[in-house]
């Protein structure tokens, strides 16, 4: 049966095109392969080959037709043994784009809730039974502990990043790791985030759990490209059948006089990303309890820790497995005047400016999101809606922040409760400073987050 | 060291060689297929065809042993053929539809299959490097034997991710096996205007991993190439790198108007150099095969072909609730 060949689509966006030159005429034979015709979109002049063996029977449109529509025939081809008399009998090559099976059309994809804001109700029970032993630990003890625990438990989980074995890690997180894990499974690598966390991403392809440790997050931004759209995505593009089940982990933020390039905080920029699930602890129990749940999950986890947290001790639970959920905030104080919402250090100026303030006689709520993907938007409309007043504090930028987004979420859920303008306390929107006088007055301070908690109660 | 271009041959037997034109034939045929399809709208987006490069993925496939991975770039619909892929659902992710490898929500560039591991399909030019070499430093580390064929071209081979890739995989000894696609074109840019090296793989020097160039537009002569770097990597001596001399016949991608070489070369390519017609005449030279069996395998080809477009077009589109699966895993997806 005779073939009909059809104005291509050449480009993503070509719906026409100006058949600009054949270059075969009626009765040549041609094969797979072959140049029929130069064809202009508008980008640009394309040749368009044969896809079938045969002889051309009748050319349809003339060269020098400007505005041919995709897919209009433009041509009949002759199979062996058919003459011009067949040309009648021309079917499409391939029938013309009709309009695919559609999925019900109708019906609107369903938003898991779990993965919105619209929350149930807030997960408030204690974190560690009543009763239960509790030792003083530092965040660096507890993180090393919490990550050797879960290695003793499953041998598919290794360390790799720059100085964390001989050197027992650029911030001695990984103290004595070596000597319990041996070179296999605790690896120095070298300078090289970009290659590093590709490669890790590829062993978790590759069936095992690799905890990425980056010297600090400032420095991941070589490897972002391997966060995001290796690790993050391909558990989607691959249509769920494989993923980057891992930890990414390093201290994050300012430290102290490390100057503009080595204290950013990437809360924000991680927090964004579907496929990643984001933590940002504030105190050794957290430290432990979610760096466990991290190394467990089955997805790629940015697990943002801070410098000076490192060396501040706080209780931990005196558990054998002690685990955190992610999603599920912690209520520090509870307090009926505002909410101060923050995470990671941040709590430090929210805790400090609460004591403050309850000297003032306003009684603060202190809430630790611990995670920031999944967030835990329901225990702050919880509190939201008992104090009608909101404060949050970080130490990232102003714009697209944390606060920005918790903002967003009170508006759209809790705005009739609201009884003053939410205020988000962060760092200033400079890069940061090294003298000691500006870097103090770049990051968020104690002293704007009592501010800020009188401006909302109008006191 | 291996310092030039290989000759050797390996012994085939005449089942072998028209198994190799088999396996080409239906990259060929299925790639004119994607391109009458996207033509005609079915397809979307970026489309990338191997065209041409058809005996890269043949030879090596034939060196390869159940368990051994691959990854590469975007494009991918080659390779996914010739580690045996249902054609039906490599078309139907190209049509973005249910039956799809990835449901539909990959797309041409980002295709998977676990079962044939099959690491992808990866849209960031040598992304894929270090991802090869971590699914080399996860089969190092479970000790299980496997290699990993790691496939990046010629554009790739000038990103710094390649260069941090070779030197962590030459000091842990990784059983990856860098293969360089060199088609001679990165988009537009020819090597010559890209590359400061003749030879890339000799860039491999620096860091101590052997390599050699080869020549791509022969079956056999992969194959071989392929043996001796597979013996290599499984006997634990780290990777290898193969440069293998290859041409893309189409654009770079559907839309590429390709004005940056002369229609003459591509022709002269296709005209001396092909690589099913060289199998072609080698089998009928050689008597292992007759004109009509060759017709019986252009036949069936063609036949599995129209059956994958037919699948893709009649394949519905992936359901809307598809939008919100898959973001994240509830479990680990176990490594077979």
């Amino acid at each position: 049966m005779a073939i009909e060949i059809l104005m291509p689509a050449l480009s993503p966006t070509m719906e026409e095109g100006t058949l600009a030159k054949w270059l075969v005429k009626e009765g040549d034979t041609v094969a797979s392969g072959d140049i029929l015709a130069e064809i202009e979109t508008d980008k640009a002049t394309m040749e368009f080959e044969a896809v079938d063996e045969g002889t051309i029977g009748k050319i349809l449109i003339e060269e020098g037709t400007e505005g041919v529509k995709v897919n209009t025939p433009i041509a009949v081809m002759l199979e062996d043994g058919e003459n011009a008399d067949d040309i009648g009998s021309a079917s499409s090559s391939a029938t013309p784009a009709e309009e695919p099976a559609k999925a019900e059309k109708k019906e609107k994809p369903k938003e898991p809730a779990a993965e919105g804001h619209k929350q149930p109700e807030p997960d408030v029970t204690p974190d560690w039974p009543d009763g239960t032993k509790l030792k003083q630990q530092t965040v660096r003890e507890a993180l090393r502990d919490g990550m050797s625990e879960e290695m003793r438990r499953d041998d598919s989980i290794f360390l790799m990043g720059e100085e964390v074995a001989e050197y027992q890690g650029a911030y001695k997180i990984s103290q004595g790791m070596l000597d319990e894990f041996g070179n296999k499974r605790v690896i120095d690598t070298p300078i090289t985030e970009h290659g590093f966390a590709g490669i890790g991403v590829g062993a978790a392809f590759g069936g095992l759990r690799p905890i990425v440790e980056f010297m600090t997050f400032n420095f991941a931004m070589q490897a972002i490209d391997q966060i995001i759209n290796s690790a993050a995505k391909t558990l989607y593009m691959s249509g769920g059948q494989m993923g980057a089940p891992m930890v990414f982990r390093g201290p994050n933020g300012a430290a102290a006089r490390v100057g503009a390039q080595h204290s950013q905080d990437y809360a924000a920029w991680y927090m964004q990303v579907p496929g990643l699930k984001v933590a940002m602890p504030y105190s050794a129990s957290d430290y432990k309890g979610l760096i466990k749940t991290a190394i467990r999950d089955p997805n790629p986890v940015i697990f943002l820790e801070n410098e000076i947290l490192y060396g501040r001790s706080f209780d931990v639970p005196d558990l054998e497995d002690y685990t955190v959920p992610f999603g599920k905030a912690r209520i520090w104080r509870e307090g009926d005047d505002v909410t101060i919402v923050s995470f990671g250090i941040g709590m430090s100026y929210a805790l400090e400016a609460a004591e403050k303030l309850a000297d003032e006689g306003i009684n603060a709520e202190v809430i630790d999101l611990r995670t920031l993907r999944p967030m835990d938007t329901g225990a702050i409309l919880k509190s939201v809606k008992k104090t009608n007043r909101l404060v949050t504090v970080e130490e990232g930028w102003p714009q697209g922040s944390v606060g920005s987004y918790i903002s967003s979420i009170v508006m759209q859920e809790a705005f009739d409760y609201l009884d003053a303008p939410v205020i988000n306390c962060t760092g200033k929107d400079v890069p940061m400073p090294y003298a000691a006088n500006l870097e103090k007055h770049a990051l968020v301070t104690t002293k704007e987050v009592i501010e800020a908690a009188k401006k909302v109660t109008y006191k | 060291m291996a310092a030039k271009k290989s000759t050797k041959k390996p012994n085939v037997s005449a089942e072998e060689l028209k198994a190799y034109y088999k396996d080409m034939l239906l990259i060929r045929r299925f790639e004119e297929k994607a391109g009458q399809l996207y033509g005609m709208g079915l397809i979307g987006g970026f489309c990338h065809l191997y065209i041409g490069q058809e005996a890269v993925v043949v030879g090596l496939e034939a060196t390869a042993e159940e368990g051994d991975k691959r990854i590469t770039s975007y494009r991918d619909h080659g390779h996914m053929l010739a580690c045996g892929m249902d054609p039906n659902g490599v078309m139907a992710e190209l049509t973005g539809r249910e039956g799809g490898y990835s449901k539909g929500k990959g797309g041409s560039m980002h295709m998977f299959s676990k079962e044939k591991h099959f690491y992808g399909g990866h849209g960031i030019v040598a992304a894929q490097v270090p991802l090869g070499a971590g699914l080399a430093f996860s089969d190092k580390y479970k000790d299980n034997g496997r290699v990993t064929f790691t496939y990046f071209g010629d554009g790739a081979a000038n990103q710094g991710q390649v260069y941090e890739t070779f030197n962590m995989a030459a000091l842990w000894k990784l059983p990856c096996i860098f293969v360089i696609e060199n088609n001679q074109y990165a988009m537009g840019t020819s090597q010559q205007r890209s590359t400061s090296s003749a030879e890339i793989w000799e860039r491999g020097k620096a860091f101590g991993i052997p390599g050699e160039a080869v020549d791509g537009m022969d079956v056999l002569a992969v194959k071989a190439a392929g043996e001796t770097a597979v013996a290599h990597c499984r006997s634990g001596e780290g990777p290898y790198i193969l440069e293998i001399k290859t041409y893309r016949y189409r654009g770079h991608s559907m839309s590429d108007p390709a004005k940056y070489r002369s229609r003459e070369e591509v022709q002269k390519m296709r005209d001396e150099r092909d690589p099913i017609e060289a199998v072609r005449s080698l089998l009928l030279e050689g008597k292992h095969a007759t004109e009509d069996d060759l017709k019986a395998i252009d036949k069936e080809i063609k036949k599995i072909v129209n059956a994958s477009a037919d699948f893709a077009k009649e394949s519905p589109e992936p359901h809307l609730d598809e939008l919100w699966t898959d973001i994240y895993a509830t479990e680990v997806p176990q490594e077979a």
